[in-house]
């Protein structure tokens, strides 16, 4: 198995929803899909508890829409198998399945109303009277006035509702959502999310969301699954991915850390005593990655946790202490201000601060001192690449 | 990013307006009708003026000939005669079309539908092998059934072997034949609108209909077939219109009695009687269009993007 769950196995958030693998749970084992050249999902273990929310989050070409069309039917598993409860679905016919799926595309009919849209899967499950439930349905993501519309007089938004409420009127066991924001702007984006997390909320049917957008993965799911390069890199709540990223790769792609090599000196009761470029700095001792408890390790902290001070002035009681940075860059973005800070070794390590008034703001060329709480460290094994899941600017 | 993207589409659009002066905003205007000169003049030249001219003869006095000239009369007469006279070969034309349209249909459909979908790299070649047989010409395509459809020939002493014919059987010289040539003939013209419009069916409504509990088959029916009806429409009324009024199928591969009304009128311009072979011709005309113009509200694809 490729997961590598931090401190605690289990989906914390989720596992009230049920223990996994009972139930009507979607269960994955050993999934794997390779295509000519490449395979696309390598041997995947997954469960998705009933009624969560759960994100599948990744760069493109990570495999998680290849994970997603096999439960949808539309493409076959090469090995493994997937069972929704009780019943193996793993070959079965997409249209026999109690899955439904919002296309990336939205893939409207074109040649069909809105309420016929809507009404399609209720229709070829041979329902007489769908007129009460389109008019329900279409209520609940406030477009009932469009009814007689077609697909192509509509804005991307309401289409983007429309295929949601045509997937969701079948009240499949599972709905599978492809990137379904990703077509509108920010601000719809945003609307959107949280509309989405209400209606899932209100209909209680589990809910598996394909992105590459961290930041929607963590607003909408109760647990995210970081998949790359065809596997699943770590599982966990949005909190705990965060927090205590497992690897290199997590730690970049959720979020921005900064990584330092250092070296793992010895133990302080329930601490480690880590040395970095001849500093000594600690780090709760739960907060190590596996792999990464002793020797090289990769020193880990997220930017808004480090507090940048004039050179030589103590930092809060507590904190760990990295002397000598010099500040080379500074934006100032409304509700914080980011610091780039120069390392004596050369490293910029990246410090956000709030722009709370409690502190002077630093000017470029200030001499600075840079420190962090313990219980902020987190540890990586030193073998996995720094820049793992780096996203440039704009993606 | 998608919210960008729209951004420098929109700009020129907004701004062109605003920076073009009224004066030359009318020049452009001018720029248009100029522009519409050529075609117009070339329907004007072509298609008014003849069609004026063929009802004009259609009322012409019989009772002249070509040497004397004739005398426009208003003989709305000619019409009640050519009717009354021709009306089996014009209800031939239309069986015959119609059922050369269907046939179109059912060999065109499945046709389309695999250079569409299913040929994958061979999509082009089957497409050359579609538009080929226009490299011969019409007559020699149509003359080699007669060779192919003959009484001495593979096909029928097979079906005689096979007792579908009777020992004095024959495929020549018959309703069939007519109207085999005529599927044959104009069945690129029903290929050729399919493929494209069910070309550009986005292979994700089907999948979002498979997704919505619809069998394959069930797939077709209501999303692809729907769809591909511009593509029918089209492949129909370009089969339907040129067949009715054909007369070189019946000509080689019919009989006496599977004469069509393109005969008559080809018959009847050849003996020197203009005015009724005009009137036929304007019958026709119209019995196409009123029939076309029901097909098309009936099959309502207007509604369709």
């Amino acid at each position: 198995m490729s997961v590598a769950t931090s401190s605690d196995p289990a989906q914390p958030d989720a596992a009230a929803a049920g223990t996994p693998g009972t139930g009507e749970d979607l269960v994955l084992t050993g999934v794997t899909k390779r295509f000519a050249t490449f395979t696309a999902v390598d041997d995947l273990d997954l469960t998705v508890p009933q009624g969560s929310f759960f994100a599948l989050l990744g760069p493109s070409g990570c495999g998680k829409t290849t994970t997603l069309r096999m439960v949808a039917g539309l493409e076959e598993p090469t090995e493994g198998s997937i069972r929704l409860g009780q019943q193996d679905i793993t070959r079965l016919k997409p249209y026999k399945r109690p899955v439904n799926t919002v296309f990336q595309s939205y893939a409207l009919f074109p040649h069909l109303t809105i309420a016929d849209n809507v009404a399609f899967g209720l229709r070829r499950r041979g329902r007489k009277q769908v007129a009460e439930d389109v008019r329900r349905m279409l209520e609940l993501v406030e477009l009932g006035d469009l009814a007689g519309r077609r697909p192509a007089q509509l804005s991307g938004g309401q289409q983007q509702r429309v295929a949601l409420a045509r997937a969701l009127i079948n009240q499949p066991q599972v709905l599978l959502l492809d990137e379904p924001l990703g077509a509108l702007d920010l601000k719809l984006r945003r609307q959107m999310q949280i509309e989405l997390k209400r209606i899932q909320t209100e209909v209680g049917l589990t809910f598996v969301h394909v992105t590459h957008d961290q930041e929607e993965a963590m607003t909408m799911a109760d647990t995210v699954a970081v998949m790359n390069a065809g596997r699943i890199e770590q599982l966990g709540s949005p909190e705990e991915l965060y927090e205590s990223p497992a690897t290199t790769f997590v730690a970049n792609f959720l979020g921005q850390s900064n990584l330092v090599s250092g070296r793992v000196s010895g133990r302080d009761g329930e601490r480690l005593v880590l040395d970095v470029h001849g500093h000594r700095v600690a780090a709760s001792g739960d907060r190590a990655a596996p792999g990464a408890a002793d020797g090289d390790v990769w020193v880990g902290v997220r930017p808004e946790k480090v507090v940048a001070t004039a050179s030589g002035t103590p930092g809060p009681d507590g904190c760990g202490t990295l002397p000598g940075g010099t500040v080379t860059d500074v934006s100032f973005v409304g509700v914080s201000t980011q610091y780039l800070v120069r390392m004596p070794w050369g490293q910029e390590l990246t410090v956000f601060a709030q722009n709370d008034g409690s502190a002077a703001r630093l000017v470029h060329g200030a001499p600075v001192d840079l420190h962090w709480r313990p219980e902020h460290t987190f540890l990586l094994d030193a073998a996995q690449d720094a820049r793992a899941g780096v996203q440039r600017e704009g993606e | 990013m998608s919210a960008a993207g729209h951004l420098p589409g929109s700009e020129p659009a907004t701004d062109v307006p605003a920076a073009v002066p009224a004066a030359q905003g009318r020049r452009r205007g001018l720029a248009g009708y100029l522009l519409l000169l050529p075609g117009g003049a070339w329907l004007a030249l072509f298609f008014v003026v003849p069609t004026l001219t063929l009802v004009a003869t259609s009322l012409y006095d019989p009772a002249g000939s070509l040497q004397l000239g004739y005398q426009m009369t208003w003989h709305w007469q000619n019409y009640l005669e050519s009717i009354s006279d021709y009306s089996p070969q014009l209800v031939r034309s239309l069986l015959y079309a119609l059922s050369a349209t269907v046939a179109c249909m059912l060999l065109g459909y499945p046709l389309a539908y695999a250079i569409a979908f299913k040929a994958g790299r061979f999509k082009n070649l089957m497409l050359v092998a579609v538009i080929a047989p226009f490299f011969t010409s019409f007559l020699v395509r149509t003359l080699s059934w007669q060779y192919i459809l003959g009484d001495n020939e593979a096909v029928v002493s097979v079906l005689r072997t096979l007792h579908v014919l009777g020992p004095d059987g024959h495929l020549l010289a018959t309703p069939f034949a007519v109207v085999t040539g005529i599927t044959y003939n104009f069945l690129p013209f029903m290929v050729l609108p399919l493929y494209a419009s069910l070309e550009k069916i986005d292979g994700r409504l089907v999948e979002a209909a498979a997704d919505l509990y619809s069998s394959p088959f069930t797939a077709f029916r209501t999303v692809t077939l729907p769809l591909s009806m511009p593509g029918l429409v089209a492949g129909t009324l370009l089969t339907f219109i040129p067949a009715a009024g054909d007369y070189i199928n019946a000509e080689l591969l019919g009989n006496p009695t599977t004469r069509m009304v393109g005969n008559e009128i080809q018959d009847l311009f050849a003996a020197g009687d203009y005015p009724t072979a005009s009137s036929l011709s304007v019958t026709l005309m119209a019995a196409i269009v009123v029939l076309v113009f029901v097909y098309v509200r009936r099959a309502g694809t207007e509604e369709l993007v």
